[in-house]
């Protein structure tokens, strides 16, 4: 089935391909799909590409453009038809043999502070959040905020709390859910997601050659440690 | 040889036009607030545009050259001193080893570059030198500078006694960049229309051209805070997150606008109500907390003929600044 979309201006050096404001495996799929052939098929110019959960957003040079390809007239336009290009001609994306990440969670309330509030919201005991968010296998949509931080979805609806009003400041690891979504803070920081977890994994290492090891379209699933696997969790051990 | 870090200033880092490609790692581009200036004084003193330099915030650093340099400061005017001599900003600069730099007064802008010939040699981070301090990574140890800091500096291709014969502890070389196109009417900045735009109430959407912001004590590298009319939509939107833009203005929940400015996330869901446009952003770079700023509609069509006629002139000015330092090569 075809797709439809709207392609729109992101000021003057940007445009985003959207398929609609959803997050849904399949319009993700096709914006991965878009993005990979735009890497394969590059124009002079194009700087830089952002997956999100339903559109891709490229970031170009318009002077570079204008001189490269000779364009009279507005250069956005000329770009608007190399995405429609990449939005025909790619296909419309497989990731249903992605990589999967197991990643360990210790969800003692010491490390995940929002579980009472998230267990009276949701009328759910501990460990049936436990059970609920560890049972899922969760897509990458996109990679964002931080340096990191993955948007992991979609969890289940009996678990789905509105992100808290205020921001709190959020330990390196922690895991937190909010609306259809969950993710992991790779830097303490300022947060807003409800926190029900804390990994002992990196999910960023400046130093490393590939800083970020998790990708639009892999998937995910969680699996509870006690709080003793969590302090002795050894260091730069990865997953599986 | 280098510069020593005698006393830091409020934020001082290293920088370039910013760090690209990386976004789907949530890494942003980052670097130079003010990229005009930036690569206008990388031309003045024969690099490349792109090279390396140090952003200063006000109050600014005490820096010492531990060795004889061919130096520039473009952007802010925090007047520039040389020992005890006030130096012009946006003019090629030739200082003898051992001469203190340091900022005496704020007279205008929000941050300057000091660039030096050569550049400042630090390893770069995925491609680039800018600072990401978010990440701890890029520019010099993923930090600002810090007290007896030590920057080194790549390569020269002159030789500076030849220009300092006598005891001066500096000389001027005899031409300077003209950007008085590039930042007048400092308040009046240029956007195109956002995403959600349209979803502003019809109030809200007069109120945003007819009166002015003030920029809040709270803006940062990351973002201005805008003080001004709150705004609302006609009706609550929720969004997906998706890609973001250096100003990008957003409509937060309190309906109080924020611009995002170098150090934005590469990810936002806020609505989008518009765009501030390339050629403006070095102008908007240059405000500071209380000042006010008019927003002023244009197109994308026209947002980029403002664009290529500043790259043109800087092209010009690249040119010129070949020719004049092609004569003092040794």
């Amino acid at each position: 089935m075809k797709l439809s979309y709207t392609i729109f201006n992101l000021g003057d050096s940007a445009l985003t391909i959207d398929f609609g404001n959803r997050i849904c495996e399949e319009f993700n799929d096709k914006v991965i799909a878009i993005e990979r052939w735009l890497a394969q098929h590059p124009f002079e110019g194009l700087k830089e590409r952002v997956v999100s959960y339903s559109s891709l957003t490229i970031y170009y040079d318009p002077f570079v453009v204008k001189k490269h390809y000779h364009i009279e007239g507005p250069v956005y336009r000329w770009v608007e038809e190399k995405i429609r290009q990449a939005a025909e001609l790619s296909s419309y994306g497989d990731t249903s043999n992605a990589v999967l990440h197991k990643i360990p969670v210790c969800y003692d309330s010491e490390y995940g502070f929002d579980l009472d509030r998230v267990s009276a919201l949701c009328k759910l005991s501990k460990e049936e959040i436990v059970n609920l968010h560890s049972s899922v296998v969760y897509r990458v949509y996109m990679i964002g905020f931080l340096p990191g931080f993955p948007y992991l979805g979609k969890i289940d609806s009996r678990l789905s709390i509105a992100r808290k009003e205020s921001p709190s400041l959020v330990a390196a690891g922690s895991v937190g859910v909010a609306g259809e979504q969950t993710g992991i803070y790779p830097f303490e920081s300022p947060g807003g997601w409800n926190i029900i977890g804390k990994t002992p994994l990196s999910l960023f290492d400046a130093n490393a050659d590939k800083p970020v090891w998790l990708a639009p379209g892999d998937k995910v699933q969680f699996y509870a440690i006690s709080g003793e696997q969590l302090a002795n969790w050894p260091i730069g051990e990865l997953t599986n | 040889m280098s510069i020593l870090v005698l006393k830091p200033g409020l934020l001082d880092s290293v920088q370039d036009t910013g760090r690209f490609g990386y976004s789907n790692w949530g890494v942003n581009p980052g670097g130079a607030m003010d990229t005009y200036a930036a690569r206008v004084a990388n031309m003045l003193v024969g690099n490349c545009e792109n090279e390396a330099l140090i952003e200063i915030h006000f109050p600014g650093p005490q820096l010492l050259f531990e060795q004889s340099a061919l130096i520039t400061i473009c952007g802010a005017d925090f007047s520039p001193m040389l020992d005890q001599q006030a130096v012009p900003l946006w003019q090629p600069i030739v200082v003898r080893r051992n001469t203190a730099l340091h900022f005496d007064n704020l007279n205008w802008g929000g941050r300057c570059y000091l660039a030096v010939h050569g550049g400042i040699d630090v390893e770069p981070w995925l491609g680039s030198a800018a600072t990401n301090l978010r990440a701890s990574a890029g520019g010099f140890r993923g930090r600002k500078l810090e007290k007896l800091d030590r920057l080194f500096l790549g390569e020269s291709r002159f030789y500076y006694p030849a220009w300092l014969p006598d005891e001066r502890e500096k000389h001027l070389l005899h031409w300077r960049a003209d950007i008085k196109n590039v930042y007048e009417h400092p308040h009046e900045i240029f956007i195109t229309e956002g995403r959600e735009w349209e979803h502003l109430k019809e109030a809200a959407r007069e109120d945003f051209f007819n009166s002015s912001f003030i920029i809040h004590p709270s803006s940062d590298r990351m973002g201005y805070q805008l003080k001004g009319e709150s705004m609302q939509l006609m009706e609550k939107m929720e969004l997906t997150s998706s890609g973001v833009s250096f100003g990008t203005i957003q409509l937060l929940p309190n309906g109080q606008l924020v611009v995002l400015m170098a150090d934005h996330q590469t990810t936002g869901g806020y609505p989008r109500i518009g765009h501030v446009i390339s050629a403006h952003l070095p102008k908007l770079a240059q405000l500071r907390p209380s000042d006010s700023i008019q927003f002023v509609r244009t197109s994308v069509a026209n947002a980029e003929e403002m664009l290529f006629r500043q790259k043109k002139e800087m092209q010009i000015l690249q040119r010129a600044c070949l020719d004049h330092l092609k004569d003092l090569v040794c």
